[in-house]
C-alpha cells in the first residue's frame, strides 16, 4: 500500500506501469485518475487539505478496502495546490487475483476519497472565485457500501 | 488545545489556526464558547449542520467530549476525489 500526498504534478503513465509489477499472482490491475475538468469559465482549482489527517484518513480508507476485497496491492495519489484544467488531481489503483475486487475495491476508494478525505476545492475563474460544495450523491454513494 | 479551520470556515473567521484555553467538554460547548467570542465567530458557527469537525484528526460529531484532545479542526464537508 503506498499512500501520496503532494503538491507536484504526479507521471500517471510512470505510476500505472510500475504498480504490482511483476507481481503473477495478481489478475487484474484497476486504475484510476481524476481530472479538472475545465467546465464553462473555470481557470484553475485551488485545492486545499488537513496536513496530517489526510494522511491518515486516506490510509484508513485503503486499508479498510483491503479487509473488504482481496487486494494485493494498492496505490493512492492525491494532489493540493493550485491546478489547471486538464491537470491530473489524484489517482488510485487497485491489484487483486481477479476483476472483481478490484473494481469494486477502485470505487469504493473513490467514493470514500470525494467525502472522507479532508479536501477542499475551490474553483477560479472569470467570474470570480468559489467553495465547490459537497454534493448529496456523493454522501449518498457511500450507504451502497 | 489547538484548534485549527479549513476552507470557507478558515475565511470567515480569518485565520488558519489559533491556541484556545478551554474548559469545554464537548465540541459544542467549544463551538457555544467560540460563538459568543466575536460576530465573525458567530457567522462562521451559524448552521452546524454545514459544518463537520475532527478531533485529533479523526472525524467525529458536535457532542464528541474534549477531555484529553490537543487538536480541534473545523470545515466544510469535504470535497476530495
Amino acid at each position: 500500500m503506498r499512500i501520496e500526498v503532494q503538491e507536484a504534478p504526479f507521471d500517471f503513465a510512470a505510476e500505472c506501469g510500475r504498480f504490482a509489477e511483476g507481481r503473477s499472482d495478481m489478475g487484474a490491475i484497476v486504475t484510476f485518475a481524476g481530472v479538472v475538468r475545465g467546465d464553462g469559465m473555470l481557470s484553475a482549482m485551488q485545492i486545499e487539505h488537513y496536513p496530517g489527517m489526510t494522511e491518515k484518513a486516506i490510509a484508513a480508507i485503503a486499508v479498510e478496502a483491503q479487509a473488504r476485497w482481496a487486494l494485493g496491492d494498492v496505490l493512492v495519489i492525491h494532489r493540493y495546490g493550485l491546478l489547471k484544467p486538464g491537470e491530473k488531481i489524484m489517482m488510485v489503483a487497485t491489484a487483486a487475483p481477479h476483476r472483481k475486487d478490484a473494481f469494486e475495491a477502485a470505487e469504493y476508494l473513490m467514493d470514500y476519497l470525494k467525502s472522507r478525505a479532508p479536501f477542499w476545492k475551490k474553483e477560479q475563474g472569470a467570474g470570480g472565485e468559489g467553495w465547490v460544495a459537497a454534493k448529496d450523491e456523493d454522501e449518498d454513494a457511500l450507504q451502497r457500501w | 488545545m489547538e484548534v485549527l479551520y479549513f476552507a470557507w470556515v478558515r475565511e470567515r473567521i480569518g485565520l488558519p489556526k489559533e491556541r484556545i484555553e478551554t474548559d469545554a467538554a464537548t465540541v459544542a460547548d467549544l463551538v457555544e464558547q467560540l460563538r459568543n467570542r466575536e460576530e465573525r465567530y458567530a457567522m462562521a458557527f451559524a448552521d452546524l449542520t454545514a459544518l463537520r469537525v475532527a478531533v485529533d484528526q479523526e472525524l467525529t460529531d458536535f457532542d464528541a467530549p474534549l477531555a484529553g484532545a490537543r487538536e480541534v479542526a473545523f470545515f466544510p464537508p469535504m470535497t476530495g476525489g
